[in-house]
């Protein structure tokens, strides 16, 4: 049976990208396999979380409370995408159950999480569009998308869909520096950080407010956080205008992108190594006296024993020295070395995924079609042990099934983490799940007592 | 507003002094006679238009001040305090009815009244700011005491990042001076007051308040964006009401006296919007290499290059593009063919109509909620943010120096012509940097100045065809 198995996988080719990257993709054997995917659905396995997944989007609304919506799952949006690029929208389940039955009937590709509307997505053509009972979003989490192919200008290791040892640091930084933000600044506290299966991040912010903000309280914070402004009509992509940085970039760079730029990135990426990595970073120097200063230094001293890391490092040092004297010159110079820091280091998230409350995006637990790969949670204070080579795939997690490694009922007491999913479980209950219900529940009932006095006091006389 | 007689108004017996800026929350009960009813409402609008004109313009907030000082002294303004304030409120109202009855009169009915709303409240000194805070009834207090000492040094930051001093102004003071004027003109301000970061979303969008717990920290001069949302909010629901109002009752009670009024206003003063193609927007697919050197402005030829370039644009160019090109006159399945030419030489035929098909035949509103998408306008692509990959934005924004010379060289721009606009995109004007490209490219002037993508090539068909009316230009 696994020969029969093995002998698909290499005939089923991935024949819908003509996109060159994809053709250098190896490793037939971990790539995604249709029958694998009924396993992990389906029947008897229970790898995919059904019922953690219907909690947390439940959020305390279990009916077991008389403050609770019972219908407010049933309002969220899914979507599938089906095997042969077939696109499913508003999909809307009532229960857990039904939600699980609708997966293992159409063994999704990919399953998207939209937002939670006024009426059922399934429902949405009976409402019209004027009136008191129109069809719109009302609630979803606020969310962000970090792919690494958006630092494709200032990552040499890879380059499109690859991601290595090398460049998958960025995202690291990223984590840490928005993850901070949106806890120190911001004050949200239930925030699920998720693996997107190949090459990036997403960000799910989950605590009540956030999931009522208003798009264009969204799009402030996505512009918050924006700092980068590149494409290949400008050089210099960042430029950070005033007299100091503001309190949220300070902090970035002094606890975070600082010591990542001259220590780690250095040494995998090497910026200042060779003539056409160190000019490029001379390009976004807005004075041409000291460029050709620091040119006329670099292009003399080719010859010589250091590593590449310490070559850059020496470049680095003379940059920050001739800035430091000359940074009076123009307004454009004063903070040009924290201009460059941020081009290689800060994060870039996809504004677009963040400003719109119906912007879909893919579930957590789902398995990327091109890897494999589960998208696992990811534990923001510990994001340096993340590997994103190393998350189980699809062909592991069922190879373990058929050695009979390990019980797949994931169980709080159980002390074995034999399974491999079983961690990532484990992680997604203890530290997101349960606090975010816990305070779920305490709103519920809170809001309901309020509710509960008001109509008492309109009774009273 | 239930008031409405062919009668006297009677006097307001309110005792204003200082022109007050009304917060319109509700219809006051005046009466005010039927002439007036259209004649303060016109008169609203002419401010309004001109608020608008400065936006399209890319006028900076002080010159927006100004601007809308102007305006109301030139259109609003009465001898007596208590009839200029009647008027306010009357035109004001008045014209919201006018403009609830589509989205699109709506949208721009809410951009204009919080624009001139905030340019007013600009202009009023501190004390009246605080009262209509006050007014407002917002419950957000100053931060006082040992609060204040312990956020001294980040709000401090704040400031200093903010901090404007222009260049030339630099190049003349000496280093030490700098520090001086720099320490005198960053003092952290007196008064800064705790409000939920959601309040200000647009100090939040600039990075222009400190942050903390979800609070954020507004100084005293900052209090405009924190009122302005208020305002806007309150706005845009009250045009819903009124939209209701207007559809259940008032249109057909009034349908002899107040409605044709009512809708003959509305068509005033909205500029066109290049949703339906005129005599000089039809093109065809054999025509669109040829247009696009001779009339596509700078934005859209960049974009189009692009295309048959790379033989791929992101979404935002796939927008711009796509939607001035309906607004040019091409049709859909002209569209599709040419979006599909050139897609499938880098995706194939058969992903671009799975995967960008069904965006291109959403923009002609032939799926999905099928709206009839309107091509962008200047402000809309002038604050668009185009990131890594992508070449959509405003070239005069977006480009580099040394690129967007090499762009106008292109063009066809002398030396002397591009000195002119690149001194207007340096101040930050970019619509006039366009318009200049567009007088020195096709040798006339253009007094109205070009605010929108389409409105530019329509234009420069006109001229084009003048000159030689048979052949296709």
């Amino acid at each position: 049976e696994r020969k029969m198995i093995r002998e698909e996988i290499e005939s089923r080719e991935d024949e819908k990208m003509i996109d060159a990257a994809q053709m250098n993709n190896p490793e037939p054997e971990e790539c995604f396999n249709v029958n694998y995917l009924r396993i992990y659905y389906g029947g008897k396995s229970n790898l995919f979380p059904y019922s953690d997944i219907h909690k947390w989007l439940s959020y305390g609304h279990d009916g077991k409370h008389p403050g609770c919506d019972e219908y407010y799952f049933g309002r969220r949006e899914f979507s599938f995408t089906l095997e042969n690029d077939v696109y499913l929208r508003y999909k809307s389940f009532k229960n857990a159950s039904s939600m699980e039955d609708a997966i293992k009937s159409n063994f999704p590709y990919k399953i998207d999480i939209g937002a939670v509307y006024s009426v059922d997505p399934d429902k949405r053509h009976a409402y019209s569009q004027t009136g008191t009972n129109v069809f719109t979003p009302v609630e979803r989490e606020l969310v962000f998308d970090i792919d690494i192919t958006d630092y494709d200008d200032v990552r040499y290791c890879c380059s499109g869909a690859d991601v290595c040892s090398k460049c998958w640091p960025l995202i690291t930084v990223a984590i840490k520096v928005i993850h901070t933000s949106l806890t120190e600044d911001f004050g949200f506290k239930h925030i699920l950080w998720v693996f997107s299966g190949r090459r990036g991040v997403h960000c799910w912010v989950c605590d009540p407010k956030a999931r009522r903000m208003t798009n264009e309280q969204r799009s402030a914070v996505a512009e918050y956080f924006r700092v980068y402004k590149g494409n290949e009509n400008n050089a210099r992509k960042v430029a950070l205008m005033g007299y100091s940085l503001h309190p949220f970039l300070a902090r970035s760079y002094v606890d975070y992108l600082k010591g990542f730029f001259e220590g780690e990135l250095q040494a995998t990426q090497s910026i200042f190594s060779t003539k056409d990595k160190y000019e490029k970073i001379l390009a976004m120097i807005s004075d041409e006296d000291i460029q050709s200063e620091l040119r006329g230094k670099w292009e003399n001293s080719a010859r010589s024993s250091l590593s590449e890391e310490a070559i850059s490092l020496v470049r680095w040092e003379q940059l920050k020295n001739t800035l430091q004297s000359k940074k009076h010159k123009a307004p454009t110079l004063r903070m040009c070395v924290e201009e460059i820091v941020f081009t290689f280091t800060y994060p870039r998230i996809d504004l677009e995924v963040s400003k719109q409350m119906n912007h879909l995006l893919k579930a957590p637990f789902c398995v990327h079609p091109k890897t494999g790969r589960v998208c696992v949670p990811i534990d923001p204070n510990n994001c340096d042990e993340f590997d994103p080579l190393a998350v189980p795939t699809l062909s592991q997690l069922i190879e373990e099934i058929n050695s009979g490694g390990s019980r797949m009922d994931v169980d709080d007491d159980e002390d074995s983490d034999t399974s491999l999913l079983a961690k990532s479980i484990k992680f997604f209950r203890s530290s997101f799940l349960e606090p975010l219900l816990k305070s779920c529940k305490e709103e519920i009932e809170s809001s309901y007592k309020t509710k509960i006095g008001k109509s008492k006091d309109s009774f009273s006389w | 507003m239930e008031v409405i007689r062919s009668q006297k108004r009677t006097a307001s017996n309110d005792v204003v002094s200082n022109p007050k800026i009304p917060l319109y929350l509700t219809a006051p009960p005046l009466e005010v006679r039927l002439e007036e009813f259209e004649l303060f409402a016109i008169d609203r609008l002419r401010v309004l238009k001109g608020v608008s004109d400065g936006l399209a313009r890319g006028k900076n907030p002080k010159e927006m001040d100004d601007v809308v000082d102007a305006l109301w002294k030139e259109h609003m303004r009465h001898s007596d305090a208590s009839e200029m304030l009647n008027k306010d409120i009357i035109s004001h109202f008045v014209i919201r009815l006018v403009y609830c009855r589509s989205d699109e009169l709506k949208k721009w009915f809410l951009s204009m009244e919080t624009a001139l709303f905030r340019h007013r409240f600009r202009l009023r000194n501190f004390e009246a700011q605080r009262a209509i805070v006050g007014e407002f009834g917002l419950p957000y207090k100053a931060v006082t005491g040992a609060e204040l000492e312990s956020l001294k040094e980040r709000l401090g930051q704040v400031v200093r990042s903010l901090g404007q001093i222009s260049p030339s102004v630099v190049n003349d003071i000496c280093c030490v001076s700098v520090c001086f004027f720099s320490f005198l003109s960053f003092a952290v301000e007196a008064v800064y007051y705790k409000v939920p970061f959601e309040e200000v979303p647009d100090l939040v969008a600039g990075r222009r308040v400190l942050i903390q717990k979800g609070h954020a920290f507004v100084a005293g001069s900052q209090l405009v964006s924190l009122v302005v949302t208020q305002f806007r909010s309150h706005i845009s629901k009250a045009l819903i009401l009124t939209n209701r109002k207007w559809m259940t009752t008032i249109r057909e009670r009034e349908k002899d006296r107040l409605t044709p009024i009512v809708e003959a206003l509305s068509t005033t003063y909205v500029g066109p919007d290049y949703s339906q193609s005129s005599e000089y927007a039809d093109i065809s697919l054999k025509d669109i290499d040829q247009v696009s050197k001779s009339s596509f402005p700078l934005c859209m030829r960049h974009l189009f290059e692009k295309l048959r370039e790379d033989h791929h644009l992101k979404h935002g160019g796939r927008m711009q593009l796509g939607l001035f090109l309906k607004g040019v006159g091409l049709k859909l399945d002209d569209a599709l063919a040419f979006w599909r030419a050139e897609f499938s030489k880098k995706v194939g035929s058969e992903r671009f109509d799975k995967e960008y098909a069904y965006g291109i035949r959403h923009n002609y509103g032939k799926e999905g909620k099928r709206t009839d998408y309107t091509p962008y306008a200047c402000q809309k692509i002038i604050s668009s943010a185009p990131g890594a990959g992508d070449h959509h934005g405003c070239p005069y924004r977006h480009f580099s120096e040394d690129n967007l010379r090499a762009a106008l060289g292109r063009m066809g721009l002398s030396s002397r012509g591009m000195e002119d606009v690149m001194d207007k995109v340096r101040n930050k004007h970019f619509q006039l940097a366009c318009t200049l490209t567009f007088e020195a490219v096709y040798g006339t002037s253009c007094d109205v100045g070009i605010n929108h993508p389409n409105q530019y090539f329509e234009e420069s068909q006109k001229i084009l065809k003048s000159k030689t009316p048979a052949a296709p230009v």
